[in-house]
């Protein structure tokens, strides 16, 4: 008897108990539902935390100034003079690891349009033009300044949203002048919205002019108080860490029972860590929803092994009219495995209709992977073979005689 | 003998799914008339069975030795406990002797393994029960295909064949009925289709009429008496009922693990007659639907 008449065989046999086969069914279609949306939420809340840590830039490192040290009195990271924009255009230069860099000058003052004026709370930043790329934050009007605008201390601003909204109530800023402590700007760019930082603060209410605008018109220093770098790529962040610290403590001829002059924060530490917790929540809610399919499984066997000995006097006749026990075997399995392979389909629609409806109801960023559908699909069949298994070799090793006289 | 030629040519190795000859050919083609010298289709020579329970050994059958010729209708008889169920279930390769040896149609079936004997009581042997054993919930086409479905015939000639089956036991009308739609003397019916769809070399009847009615016997027994008569289906009947071993052409005793008497029926019943005698029943189909 082949495979497919033995399928076909099962099938009739669960057809003829429909209200059971359905319920049976529930435990997996249950259980694989609960993973597909459990997966699905976690998937949604990690891919969120994702494009939230991509807010922060690309693959970011913050390079600061280390803490000045006249007399005995430390001045605090970033307050040391030693880090300036050649070591910048040498990191840009000489690590491989490193996709941009771009200096950064802070700055604070008034700023003053008409008979409007503002002190952005996120200050002025002095940068070089590879800001967007480093921060991931291009313009929404206008262009950003250029290589030619930083190397002749232009005096060039892309304003923040923030500051748009207070300087020019929402008339069209770019073209107009605006004063920066007193001194003209140009007006070139707006930025695009990126809203509050996690700590709250508002990055929209910022001024960006080129570093060398600020360093030599606003403050008349000669050294930067940090870079923003970006790595080439999320694992490559760790490399360039050291790549910095090492070209760094060259070009400041740092001994080596020195301490560095200079600090290298890795974002991508922060942004690995809430993404690691995603992820363990995602483990944690799908190991969760496994214990359903698990108990859906139990549910399998329990509901097949009730069926062979129900079943046991037309086990008795088929064998009896010539079935192998190999046969009654594999048609129980059949069996068993055709219910948790419809029950898992069903589940999955189940578990997509399930997260689809949460995502609109809370608000929850849900995604469905075919990875976690293939996975629950597998992995439901593999319940019903493994939970299947035991029930059908006990139907295959009845003795005809005594099913047949079985009441 | 063209049953004989075909059926004896299949040997174990054959009877894997479908790689023997299963040609159409007309249905239970009329077989020779049995005479007495013809081979035996079943010998059991010096059978012995002997149950263990726990330490109790209950020796079931003393060397049994019996024949049964092609075109035979044999009743078995006996008390219970006399060893008839047992000889039937070792006939029906459902269980093997502890000692002796079982000839079907010349091969030695006492030591073949359980799957062989599967294959064999697939092939070989129709089996009709007291309590019908239908599949619930299954149509009567549906039981009648069973045994070809795991004899690996195709669906054609699966359906083709369960349809000439119930024509021939009378209830062509009635194959896509459920077992509980049909009257019990129809379920024995169907399960007569059933026991002969395969073209076996007996048919053994276990108790056939226990559950039926006295005129629902006769019914089935005229089935029984026509096959064997028509188409020379050799038949093994138990029976505690003597009025029903008549019906029979030869009679074997049973008691106490031994064939107490083994002999001709000197004028076997004629259920046809009987029928025609009978006062006529008016057939109500919707009566029979409950």
């Amino acid at each position: 008897m082949n495979l497919f008449l033995t399928f076909r065989v099962a099938l009739r046999a669960l057809a003829r108990n429909k209200m059971r086969s359905i319920l049976t069914m529930l435990g997996i279609i249950i259980g694989v539902g609960a993973v597909i949306a459990m997966v699905g939420i976690g998937q949604g809340a990690s891919a969120s935390i994702q494009s939230q840590i991509a807010n922060l830039g690309n693959n970011m490192l913050i390079v600061m100034a280390g803490s000045a040290n006249t007399q005995g009195m430390r001045g605090g990271a970033g307050s040391n003079n030693t880090l300036t924009a050649d070591d910048v255009d040498a990191i840009q230069r000489e690590c491989p690891s490193v996709q941009a860099a771009t200096p950064t000058v802070r700055a604070n003052g008034q700023l003053v349009f008409g008979n409007q004026n503002w002190a952005p709370s996120s200050g002025i930043s002095g940068v070089n033009e590879k800001f967007p790329l480093v921060k991931a934050w291009p313009v929404a009007a206008g262009e950003f300044f250029t290589e030619a605008d930083v190397r002749t201390a232009n005096r060039v601003a892309v304003l923040g949203k923030t500051i748009v909204d207070n300087l020019f109530a929402g008339g069209d800023p770019i073209g107009q002048m605006i004063r920066v402590r007193n001194l003209p700007f140009k007006v070139v760019a707006v930025l695009s919205v990126k809203g509050q930082n996690q700590y709250g603060q508002d990055q929209d209410d910022t001024v960006l002019i080129p570093y060398t605008t600020a360093q030599k018109k606003l403050l008349t220093i000669t050294w930067v108080n940090a870079a923003n770098v970006s790595a080439i790529s999320a694992k490559a962040t760790f490399s360039a860490q050291k790549e910095i610290t090492d070209l760094l403590r060259q070009r400041h001829k740092l001994a080596s029972n020195q301490e560095d002059d200079f600090f290298v924060r890795n974002l991508s530490d922060v942004a690995e860590a809430a993404d690691q917790s995603s992820k363990i929540m995602t483990n944690l809610l799908a190991s969760i929803a496994g214990v359903s399919l698990l108990v859906g499984g139990i549910g399998i066997m329990n509901i097949m092994l009730v069926s062979v000995t129900e079943r046991t006097r037309e086990i008795g006749i088929r064998m009896a009219i010539g079935a192998r026990s190999k046969v009654i075997r594999r048609q129980f399995l059949i069996e068993s495995v055709t219910l948790s392979l419809v029950g898992g389909v069903i589940g999955v629609l189940f578990g997509i209709a399930a997260a689809i409806t949460i995502s609109k109801m809370l608000q929850w960023n849900t995604l469905i992977s075919p990875l976690s559908v293939i996975i629950a699909v597998v992995f439901s069949v593999l319940v019903g073979v493994g939970f299947g298994y035991y029930p059908a070799h006990k139907a295959a090793a009845l003795d005809p005689i005594d099913a047949l006289r079985y009441e | 003998m063209l049953e004989t030629a075909i059926s004896s040519e299949i040997q174990p190795a054959d009877l894997d799914e479908g790689t023997h000859a299963l040609e159409a050919r007309p249905f239970l083609a009329r077989q020779h008339v049995a005479d007495l010298d013809s081979d035996p289709l079943i010998t059991l020579t010096h059978i012995h069975k002997i149950y263990k329970m726990g330490d109790v050994e209950i020796h079931a059958l003393h060397g049994i030795s019996l024949q049964i010729r092609r075109g035979e209708f044999v009743a078995i008889m006996g008390a219970s406990g006399s060893g008839k169920s047992t000889t039937m279930n070792i006939i029906g390769c459902l269980d093997r002797p502890t000692r002796g040896h079982y000839f079907l149609e010349d091969q030695d079936v006492s030591k073949l393994s359980k799957d062989e004997l599967a294959d064999i009581r697939n092939r070989k042997i129709g089996f009709v029960f007291q309590g019908f054993n239908l599949l619930a919930r299954t149509s009567a086409l549906e039981n009648v295909e069973l045994p070809m479905l795991y004899l690996g015939v195709k669906t054609d000639e699966r359906l083709k064949r369960a349809k000439e089956a119930l024509d021939l036991v009378g209830l062509g009308d009635r194959a896509d009925n459920m077992p509980n739609q049909l009257s019990g003397g129809q379920q024995q019916r169907v399960a007569v289709a059933r026991a002969l769809v395969n073209q076996p070399t007996i048919i053994l009847a276990d108790e056939p009429t226990g559950n039926l009615d006295s005129r629902t016997s006769v019914e089935v027994m005229d089935v029984f008496q026509f096959l064997n008569r028509e188409h020379n289906i050799t038949i093994a009947l138990v029976t505690h009922e003597h009025d029903i071993a008549q019906y029979a052409k030869r009679v074997v005793i049973f008691k106490d693990g031994r064939i107490k008497r083994d002999e001709p029926v000197a004028n076997p019943r004629s259920a046809r007659e009987e029928l025609e005698r009978m006062p006529p029943v008016i057939v109500d189909d919707e009566e029979d639907e409950e």
